[in-house]
């Protein structure tokens, strides 16, 4: 077997006495999809923010190709190739769009390069028109894919996506998943979502959080079926 | 393209006025009032300092005088020492900026929040000056220049032209120093803002945690950013010293501090032409207002407006409260939603709408 993209071993996170997450033993392979499913507060986010060096984690490791990253900054790790859009969209809101995509572009690009992907990149995620508009003052949908192009800009080989459908009308969830599958054509994706519609439309192998560690993971279809998932996360949703 | 237009015709229109003031003030007015205009310049370019990384970086400085009193004991001590100019000049801007970068390295390394910045810079000018106003005894001297302590240091010998020491520049020399010194920060400015570093210093002020995301290092632009404002800080404090051949630890005292953060809060943060006109405006307001002094039993109200401080001070209010953008952006918009408003009202013939407005 090739050696996994991502991996973490007996990974945790403490904050006072509350154990946000429990050793988790994560592998992802190079150009795997993999959908995270759990209910609030099983630990996504933070297993999310301990993998980008937003947050050191407790103990632990988490390896990048096999390189320790569990101590590095946010910044390298960006510069090592893992992209990430956050659960609110953390984007320039007193920037245009344009200057938005510029921004993350012009960090792996020369400066004639970089108009050049700008403009793809507008194109790709559909906002050509809104490029001259403050981010601010977009819709919550439309921001999301600001963010998403700035991600993609920067041209990561692992893409975390927290959250991504959230907030967008039935056409957008649609266009959302279709480009989920293309960005995965050539990267590897880890993407944390609720709706189980979109997860479907996605998803090959899925890893359900439960209370900071890994309950199960197996293929959709099986997590569908399987009645401790049913439980404690359809179970909940359903009844809400 | 018509925000790069508008842009072309911003700067053409400041180059123009710049240009003007430099030839027609020698020839308007007498040699008192072109000596007024030259600290006025002087400390427009200091407010450049702020502007920049605060405006623009993101990073309040309370302490900003701390590195334009640098500047001006810097360029003293090497003066007296030295006797030509050019590398005192040269030190009053190398040693305020090494100064920023040592301190910017501790405080955006450590990680320090925004607030306790604001609290580490003010407390540090504030040091300098307890520090430098007890030396005035004899036994501090540094090569052949006394520090003076409270007293300051007088008869500062001025700026010559690089590298003659026998042609010192004059006092309407001294106006067209600092005002093309000020042109030329000016633009020299707007050209870093439009590069790439530049880009991304706003970029890390809109949004840290997504900058570092991305990839860029937040602490390397910020420390880039702040040893530039130094230098910059360096600069004006040299030519301040040169002005009026005098430098004392006032200049690094609060009134100082404070003043350079009322300048950029009234012309406004995120521009550069505010922040000099703020300057400017403020200073001729002092210097209007201190002229004023009533005689002996003169009414209350001549008293009150004597007062320059109170005047100020109410200014400042005023600014937070009612102008918070400060006065260039505020004029910016609204001449923005008088534009778009009669081009709406051209095409629908409705009133126009504000709730539109973002």
């Amino acid at each position: 077997m090739a050696a996994p993209l991502l991996q973490t071993r007996d990974l945790s996170m403490h904050f006072g006495g509350v154990r946000a997450v429990r050793h988790v033993d994560f592998s992802l392979a190079e150009g795997e999809l993999r959908c995270l499913i759990g209910p609030n507060g099983a630990g996504k986010s933070t297993f999310f923010k301990m993998l980008t060096g937003q947050l050191q984690p407790t103990h632990g490791h988490v390896l990048f190709r096999g390189r320790e990253i569990s101590d590095a900054h946010a910044h390298e790790i960006a510069r090592l190739g893992i992209g990430i859009k956050t659960q609110v969209p953390s984007v320039f809101d007193g920037l245009s769009v344009r200057e938005n995509i510029w921004l993350a572009a012009s960090r792996i690009h020369s400066r004639a390069q970089t108009k050049r992907v700008v403009d793809e990149m507008l194109e790709r995620v559909g906002l050509t028109e809104a490029a001259e508009r403050l981010v601010g003052q977009l819709a919550h949908g439309q921001r999301q894919w600001v963010e998403l192009g700035l991600v993609l800009a920067t041209d990561p080989e692992l893409i975390l996506l927290d959250e991504p459908a959230a907030g967008m009308t039935h056409e957008e969830v649609l266009k959302t998943a279709e480009l989920v599958r293309e960005i995965n054509r050539t990267k590897a994706l880890i993407v944390v979502e609720h709706d189980m519609q979109f997860i479907r439309m996605i998803a090959k192998q899925v890893t359900v959080f439960n209370q900071g560690s890994v309950l199960v993971e197996d293929t959709v279809e099986s997590i569908m079926r399987n009645p401790q998932v049913r439980d404690i996360y359809l179970g909940k949703q359903a009844a809400a | 393209m018509n925000a790069r237009a508008l842009n072309l015709l911003g700067l053409g229109l400041v180059g123009a006025v710049g240009v003007a003031f430099l030839v027609l003030v020698p020839r308007l007015f007498e040699l008192d009032v072109v000596l007024e205009l030259t600290v006025y310049m002087i400390m427009a370019i200091l407010a450049l300092s702020l502007a920049l990384i605060w405006g623009y970086g993101g990073i309040l400085c309370f302490g900003q005088s701390a590195f334009f009193g640098l500047g001006a004991y810097t360029y003293a001590i090497a003066m007296f020492n030295i006797g030509e100019s050019t590398i005192p000049l040269l030190l009053a801007i190398v040693l305020p900026a090494a100064f920023a970068a040592l301190l910017g390295y501790f405080m955006f390394y450590g990680r320090i929040s925004d607030v306790y910045l604001g609290v580490i810079t003010l407390t540090v000018t504030l040091i300098l000056f307890n520090s430098v106003n007890s030396t005035a005894g004899p036994e501090f001297r540094i090569g052949s220049a006394r520090l003076g302590g409270f007293n300051g240091i007088p008869g500062i010998p001025p700026l010559n032209f690089p590298g003659n020491k026998a042609s010192p520049i004059d006092l309407e020399g001294m106006f067209y120093l600092a005002t093309v010194s000020l042109i030329l920060t000016y633009f020299g400015l707007r050209l870093l803002l439009a590069s790439r570093f530049g880009r991304i210093i706003v970029g890390i002020r809109e949004n840290e945690r997504r900058a570092e995301l991305l990839g860029y290092d937040p602490r390397a632009y910020k420390l880039a950013t702040f040893t530039i404002g130094g230098a910059l800080a360096g600069f004006a404090g040299c030519l301040f010293a040169n002005w009026g051949n005098f430098v004392s630890p006032t200049i690094f005292g609060l009134a100082q501090s404070a003043q350079i953060i009322i300048w950029v809060i009234v012309g406004g943060r995120g521009t550069l032409i505010g922040p000099i006109v703020g300057c400017i405006g403020i200073q001729w307001l002092t210097t209007a207002l201190g002229a004023n002094q009533p005689s002996g039993g003169s009414d209350w109200w001549a008293k009150i407006f004597a007062n320059a401080p109170l005047i100020l001070g109410i200014i400042l209010i005023a600014f937070v409260l009612l102008v918070p953008k400060g006065l260039v952006p505020t004029l910016g918009d609204l001449g923005q939603w008088l534009l778009s408003s009669r081009g709406k009202r051209a095409k629908t013939r409705l009133e126009p709408k504000r709730a539109e407005e973002g």
